[in-house]
């Protein structure tokens, strides 16, 4: 019952009394149950058995047509204004409410599935001086649990102590924040003594007091009070909800907030719910229709006072008044009896009949084999059923890059040693072979330490290393001691390198496989394994990386006491440094890197100088000197690093792959062609993404120009802003040119949209968080967004999460746009649930994007076929459908508009009840829905060919305010033939046997035949795609009427419910004359010849796309695919250096805050302890021995 | 192999049905299909318009209206609502053979039996011979359920009440001589009603079957009573009361009254000079209505109406104008080959 009271106080708007501290004491349950704090169950389901009922009505009825419905079933059942039976509208209602219950109560179930499965996990929890497994759910604040490596947090832990030193834990975050490099979190020394005595643990009586539960995943503030002394809790104590344990074998914490009240928790808690434009558009359509049945009801009711004047009032002899009723009385009943019989223009299964199609669209994403990754078993999934047809309008997608648009995965690719170029393969001719996965790879089982997920496919340099090539030995000695990675060794022969940047790690993992195994790091020392030989290196300096200096440096002393400097960065910087005699492997060598770069490679130019003693010692004593100055300290590095660094060696060039998903550029092409505008998104640095964005083909260098802001300042941003503006188009105005419109329900809401500006020539944009922060304040947001929407690329790099969804949020909000946001990682989720369309990219570890996205599948690729086929198909359906809908209940209403002239407007139907109430759920239900599952104007393989094909979803073209006002005039010259054809047809004629044929049911009968012959006519003239199943429907549909009214009109039918079918008969009787078919066939061509004749006129004169392409794919079979392998190797100025690490990585390495230094962990590393024991061959064990070895989570 | 199954276990299934490739037919609107098509329909719809025109053509119809508004009407004397069971005569003459079956309606205009509340006036339970509606009949039958003293109405409802009243005799004068026309008044009703829907209850006497109910207010005389000369044909199986009670759907209709299809008369009606008799009771002044007779004959489309004929023609002519219209638009823009 809990959950009831809770689910109208936040109808009501009212809210829990807040919590304004959170007081828990650690160990004392019934100290902490006494502030009645959330445990850790989770809920996210909404009803159960008892509540299902009352509330799920409730839910329904508060939508505007259901409650409508109610209202007139009410009516009805008043005797003066009834005009229909109860169950003309009570029928449907109750059918659509119970599909409607159904569907909830199944997403209702999955909920608590979900629910009951997270709660179910297991954890140990201290309780009464044990460690006793619990389920996630009964664990409370203030209990102390244990966590093992690579298990989720529970909770919201205060970390009390762990297994490492210095009390310290690794966690990873990706689920909160999106971010894969590992954290660091501390606990208080004063906790940390507790370590894994249990006993302890269990005595530890700390009393917290903190901040109450928020939704702030970077701070944490509160006091920590233990035998009267207090200390300070931050965020760096506190483990949260949804994170991972890592390279951490156990720690214990103290839980803070539980279940709801987590941190992850309160963040998705709020999820929006999203609505597409079509159905704010059928909302104010509905609200339309309602002000029109209104205007209708009020003629109508005028037209029955003014009869009741001059005919009703003499017409008493046969009809005499009731009670008290004057033509003033009269005329208000028929308005409201008008109201009943009229009501059909506002569809009761217009709601249901677009879930249904939507789910069905839906079924169709999650069955589409064209979209499931057999790599990692998933299939794309439609996680929101109610949002296709917007897939159909998309103009801007927002794409996340990392995980995204790449692997997220650098492999080393080709290098450029000496002068030669490894990593291509030739075939005899001396052609380039392309490297697929079946290429054969080369053998690194020689190297019992090589990495097994290391491929490599040119074998010429593994033997150019094995024979002792010098050059090579140099470059891979290299890559193995110039970088700032630490190793790990949990097991002998299985090393995992923990790089601060994927592209080191490549390097290193490369230099491992050719047999240059970094193995070791210690503040002063860096071990390797060279060719099998174990060689330790004193690490003399690291000279390290920033973004001015583009490269970093070693400085070491190998055993045989050589000094050498060993130096990595960006081909234009390293250049400059080179010594003269290198001059002739320069020109090679940068011809390689051209190429490599051409082809989106990441490169790196490799280089080495011997240094001798004396000027390394002095170099050393100014190096402390100036490390340690007061002043000026930087630029005094900077000096000596700039002095030290020249006159190199080159040593060649490593080519690292940021490996794209397959299929990007194609993809991102085909967009383009569809004129939906790409931004990407990064968090990453300027230079990756620039990289990415010219292997994705984003930029281009035909391109007339790539303006980049990176200003620090409100001022510079704006003037790089307009600057580049001015460039694109002179002559735009200085102010943008905002349209104020008002839009939706009852017009309240207002638009501001910026109107694009056209540009000539292709452009790019590259905007760095900084300037994106002061491009986002609100006097430079228009601005931006002109500058930005002129250009065909915009990339912004170093964006915050918010960043990410308050630039959806711009778009959004000044271009009335639909938006898409796809991304992968946690870090999207905001710009996800900001875009009216989020979309995430499954099949990996983290789920949160996927979690909080509306569709999601594997890879990238498979955006262009949700985009432009599902899409585009669910929005032609859906609008057919709207359009077909709309038409066909209005052409059914109208008619006793039209008969209310006839009848003394006297709210009398022109169709028998039965046919009123199943028209809507029996005659013309399925074949509607027929066409709104099936229907194709062209088939998937012509979508692609002719991405235009998209466009008139974004222009809104199929249904829009201006197409429902067609589809009623439509309606109501169907309906004035539908009225007047039967009824001069029928005017005082006979049966052939002389007999009545112009009473009232025979016209009922004939107009509603008639009627259902329109509507499906006119349905197969909109249906495109003729499968079997829309035979069916239609045929099936027309026999179901016939079978139904011969049924209903049947003998047994009136002598068992005599009152309830009064048209006894009337079938038999009329359906036997010829001018009954004549008008029939008369009635039917007139409403469709016209709208023939129309069409065709309007192909030849105006043919719309799809008429091309129909027209085409009726001419000529699909071209064969063009084998579209880009040679992208077309020359290039840029460098395509990078290095995606931050600064300051140099230092961290050499201090001893990342190193763990190996004797305080005896328990788990035994044998790697003595560097001498890893020398005896009998220690290694090659993977493939021990299959429990494998770790990865 | 089981790692494989197992690995793609979420695949969905290879159907034409969920891969949205069921083989379909994909019809498109092109000139070769939509401008023969119009000329062909335009041709069948002329085709049909003239046989439907020319047959309406050949059917006859004779309107008399007697209501009586002007004062040189022979009913004029009748139309006064204070004048009680007055007759008027119609003369008239039919100058050719009026080829039988001859049928013979009444017709009433501005007479609104589509009217809802009157419509719905009355209980089919009633009608259908169920003796517990006798007692009690269905409240849709106000203001004619019971009657002043609370005896309930049988049957029941506006329409049953309102029932048409007036009576016809034809004579043929041949000669100076009236020679009555005979009628049939068997069979003017539907089968279906005649035999289902309505019945009478299975009470003989059928007069038992109305003890303790009164006559609806308007009529002479009670249901069991209605024809006096066929005792079978009383009740709600009375062929008149059928026809009335089939409600008419305009408020300008006819109703069949008798068939002419006996004696000397069923070849139709020769040319010659006739006299209606009739005996004036429904009072329609009051509403502005209007009462006549019709004499007509059928044919295989049923009544004289001469619209279809005539909208057939029409709009079959008006196809073959389109498709004119559109084979030059067609000619001027052929369909653009290339972009």
């Amino acid at each position: 019952m809990g959950s009831v009271s809770s689910y109208f106080g936040q109808l009501c708007g009212k809210e829990q009394k807040g919590e304004e501290e959170r007081h828990l004491r650690a160990n004392d349950r019934p100290f902490n149950l006494s502030y009645h704090y959330a445990n850790n169950a989770i809920k996210t389901s909404k009803y159960n058995i008892f509540t299902f009922l009352p509330l799920n009505l409730f839910e329904q009825f508060r939508r505007l047509a259901n409650a409508y419905f109610l209202f007139l079933m009410i009516l009805q059942v008043i005797p003066q204004v009834s005009s229909l039976s109860w169950f003309t509208t009570a029928v449907p209602l109750f059918l659509v409410l119970s599909i409607t219950a159904v569907k909830d109560a199944n997403d209702d179930i999955n909920r608590h599935k979900s629910d009951k499965q997270v709660n179910n996990r297991m954890v140990d929890v201290l309780v009464d001086g044990q460690l006793k497994k619990e389920k996630w759910m009964s664990v409370q604040v203030g209990d102390i649990i244990k966590l093992e490596n690579n298990e989720f947090v529970t909770a919201d832990l205060l970390l009390l102590s762990s297994s490492e030193p210095l009390n310290l834990v690794y966690v990873e975050t990706a689920e909160l924040d999106g971010e894969t490099n590992l954290k660091v979190k501390q606990a208080l020394t004063v906790t940390g003594e507790l370590g894994d005595n249990i006993d302890a643990l269990a005595a530890f009586n700390g009393e917290v007091r903190c901040e109450p539960p928020n939704n702030r995943l970077d701070k944490f503030k509160g006091i920590l009070s233990l035998s009267e002394q207090t200390y300070a809790l931050d965020n760096d104590k506190v483990l949260l909800r949804g994170c991972t344990l890592r390279n951490t074998e156990w720690c214990f914490g103290l839980v803070i907030f539980g279940g709801p009240d987590t941190k992850l928790m309160q963040n998705s808690g709020k999820t929006t719910f999203k609505r597409t434009s079509i159905d704010h558009l059928m909302n104010v359509l509905v609200l339309c229709i309602f002000g029109f049945l209104a205007s209708m009801c009020t003629v109508l009711a005028i037209g029955n006072a003014i009869w009741e004047f001059k005919e009703g009032s003499v017409f008493t002899a046969f009809l005499p008044r009731e009670q008290g009723v004057d033509a003033g009385l009269s005329s208000f009943l028929t308005f409201w009896s008008y109201v009943i019989v009229l009501n059909t223009v506002v569809p009761i299964s217009l709601y249901v009949s677009v879930e249904i199609i939507r789910l069905g669209n839906s079924f169709f994403i999650d069955w589409d084999r064209k979209m499931y990754y057999p790599k990692s078993d998933t299939p794309a999934q439609a996680r929101t059923t109610t949002l296709n047809e917007e897939l159909g309008q998309i103009k801007y997608i927002f794409s996340d890059k990392t995980g995204t648009l790449t692997q997220n995965i650098m492999t080393f690719n080709k290098c450029s040693i000496n002068g030669k170029a490894y990593g291509e393969l030739f075939d005899f001719a001396g052609q380039r072979v392309e490297i697929t996965e079946k290429t054969e790879k080369v053998d690194f089982s020689w190297n019992r330490l090589a990495d097994p997920k290391f491929d490599f496919h040119d074998h010429s340099l593994v033997e150019t290393v094995k024979e002792g090539n010098l050059e090579a030995q140099a470059f891979f000695r290299l890559l193995a001691l110039c970088h700032t990675v630490m190793p790990e060794e949990k097991k002998e022969g299985e090393l995992h390198y923990q790089a601060q940047s994927p592209d080191e790690g490549a390097l290193v993992t490369a230099a491992r496989n050719f047999g240059f195994v970094f193995r070791q790091r210690t503040p002063e020392s860096i071990t390797v394994m060279e060719m099998g030989r174990q060689v330790v290196y004193e690490l003399l300096a690291v000279l390290d990386f920033n973004n001015v200096r583009k490269r970093m440096s070693v400085i070491v002393r190998s055993p045989e006491g050589k000094l050498t400097l060993f130096c990595k960065g960006a081909d234009t910087i390293i250049y400059e440094r080179l010594h003269p005699s290198c001059n002739k492997l320069m020109e090679v060598t940068t011809k390689h890197l051209n190429e490599y770069a051409g082809e989106g490679l990441r490169t790196l130019v490799l280089a080495y100088k011997d240094l001798d003693e004396s000027y390394m010692d002095e170099w050393k004593r100014r190096h402390h000197d100036a490390s340690t100055a007061m002043d000026g300290r930087e630029e005094r590095l900077d000096e000596l690093y700039e002095e030290i660094e020249k006159d190199l060696m080159l040593l060649g060039a490593t080519a690292v792959e940021d490996k794209l998903q397959d299929g990007v550029p194609q993809t991102i092409e085909q967009l383009a062609k569809a004129d939906i505008k790409i931004w990407v998104l990064t968090g990453d640095k300027q230079e990756t993404a620039e990289n990415i964005g010219y292997s994705c083909n984003m930029l281009r260098e035909d391109m007339k120009e790539i303006f980049i802001v990176a200003a620090n300042t409100a001022e510079g941003v704006k003037e790089e802003l307009e600057n580049a503006r001015r460039k694109m188009c002179p002559d735009s105005a200085d102010e943008p040119s905002v349209v104020k419109e008002r839009a939706g329900l009852f017009w309240l809401q207002k638009t501001e949209t910026v109107q694009d500006e056209t540009v000539h020539g292709d452009y790019g944009l590259i905007i760095n968080g900084h300037s994106l922060a002061f491009a986002l304040e609100k006097n430079l947001q228009l601005e931006l967004l002109r500058t930005a929407c002129m250009c065909q690329t915009v990339i912004c790099c170093r964006v915050t999460p918010l960043q990410k969804a308050q630039v959806v949020q711009l778009v959004k909000k000044y271009k009335q746009a639909v938006t898409l946001a796809i991304g992968d990682g946690a870090n999207d989720v905001s710009m996800i649930k900001a875009a009216h369309i989020g979309v995430g990219i499954s099949g990996q570890e983290g789920m949160q994007a996927v979690l909080s996205s509306d569709y999601s599948f594997a890879q990238f690729r498979y955006l262009q076929r949700l985009l432009l086929v599902h899409g585009r198909w669910s929005y032609l359906r859906m609008c057919k459908f709207l359009r077909y809908f709309f038409y066909k209940n209005f052409t059914f209403t109208f008619v006793h508009f039209w008969y209310a002239f006839f009848c003394g407007f006297s709210a009398q139907t022109v169709y028998d009840e039965w046919f009123i109430t199943v028209y809507n759920l029996v005659y013309t239900a399925l074949p509607v829905l027929g066409m709104s599952i099936f229907d194709q104007d062209v088939n998937d393989r012509w979508s692609f060919q002719y991405p235009q094909l998209y466009t008139p979803g974004q222009l809104n073209m199929y249904f829009s305010k201006k197409a429902f006002v067609r589809c009623m005039m439509h309606s109501c010259y169907s309906s004035l033939i539908l009225f007047f054809i039967p009824w001069a047809a029928i005017y005082d004629t006979v049966r052939d046997d002389g007999k009545d044929i112009a009473d009232y049911q025979s016209f009922a009968l004939l107009a509603q035949t008639c009627l259902l012959f329109v509507v499906s006519i006119q349905l197969c003239l909109d249906t495109h795609y003729w499968t079997a199943v829309n035979q069916f429907f239609i045929w099936g549909s027309l026999a179901a009427y016939f079978a139904v009214t011969f049924t209903m009109y049947s003998n047994g039918m009136f002598f068992i419910f005599t009152s309830a079918f009064p048209f006894i008969g009337t079938a038999r009787n009329s359906l036997n004359q010829p001018n009954v078919w004549l008008t029939i066939f008369l009635t039917s061509l007139l409403c469709i010849l016209p709208v023939v004749a129309f069409r065709f006129i309007l192909i030849l004169l105006r043919p719309t796309i799809n008429d091309k392409v129909r027209y085409k794919m009726r001419k000529e079979a699909l071209p064969a695919p063009t084998p579209r392998k880009l040679p992208r190797r077309i020359s290039t100025r840029r460098s395509g250096y990078a290095f995606s690490h931050s600064q300051g990585y140099g230092d961290l390495v050499t201090s001893r805050k990342f190193l763990r230094p190996l004797k305080s962990r005896p328990a788990l590393f035994l044998q790697t302890d003595s560097p001498l024991a890893q020398n005896q061959p009998q220690h290694y064990r090659t993977i493939k021995e021990e299959p429990e070895g494998s770790q990865s989570p | 192999m089981v790692k494989e199954e197992r690995e793609i276990a979420n695949r969905p299934d290879n159907t034409a049905f969920t891969q949205q490739r069921l083989p379909a037919w994909q019809p498109m609107l092109s000139a070769g299909i939509v401008i023969p098509g119009f000329v062909l329909i335009g041709l069948a719809f002329i085709g049909i318009g003239v046989a439907l025109f020319v047959t309406s053509r050949s059917i006859q119809v004779m309107e008399l209206d007697y209501t009586g508004v002007e004062n040189s009407s022979p009913c004029f004397r009748c139309s006064d609502p204070d004048v009680k069971n007055c007759m008027c005569q119609l003369d008239f003459s039919i100058p050719s053979l009026f080829e039988g079956p001859v049928f013979f309606y009444y017709g009433l205009s501005n007479y609104f039996q589509n009217y809802r509340r009157y419509g719905v006036s009355k209980d089919d339970d009633q009608l259908s011979g169920d003796l517990d509606s006798f007692t009690s009949p269905s409240d849709t039958c106000a203001p004619y359920e019971f009657d002043g003293n609370n005896k309930p109405i049988v049957p029941c409802g506006s329409v049953a009440n309102s029932m048409f009243n007036d009576t016809f005799k034809l004579y043929q004068i041949i000669n100076g001589t009236r020679k009555q026309v005979p009628f049939d008044g068997k069979g003017i009703a539907w089968w279906t009603d005649y035999n289902v829907k309505y019945r009478n209850p299975s009470v003989t006497p059928l007069r038992n079957a109305f003890n303790g109910t009164v006559k609806p207010l308007f009529w002479p005389r009670p249901a069991y009573e209605l024809d006096t000369s066929d005792p079978a044909n009383n009740g709600f199986i009375n062929q008149d009361f059928l026809v009335w009670m089939r409600r008419a759907a305009l408020p300008d209709f006819r109703k069949l009254y008798r068939r002419i299809t006996e004696g000397d008369y069923a070849r139709g009606l020769p040319a010659g000079d006739y006299s209606l008799e009739i005996a004036y009771n429904y009072p329609v002044l009051s509403f502005d209505g209007r009462k006549k007779v019709v004499l007509s004959n059928v044919s295989w489309m049923g009544g004289k109406n001469e619209f279809l004929g005539i909208a057939y023609l029409v709009i079959g002519s008006m196809c073959i104008v389109m498709s004119i219209v559109m084979l030059i638009v067609y000619a001027k823009f052929k369909f653009p080959e290339e972009e």
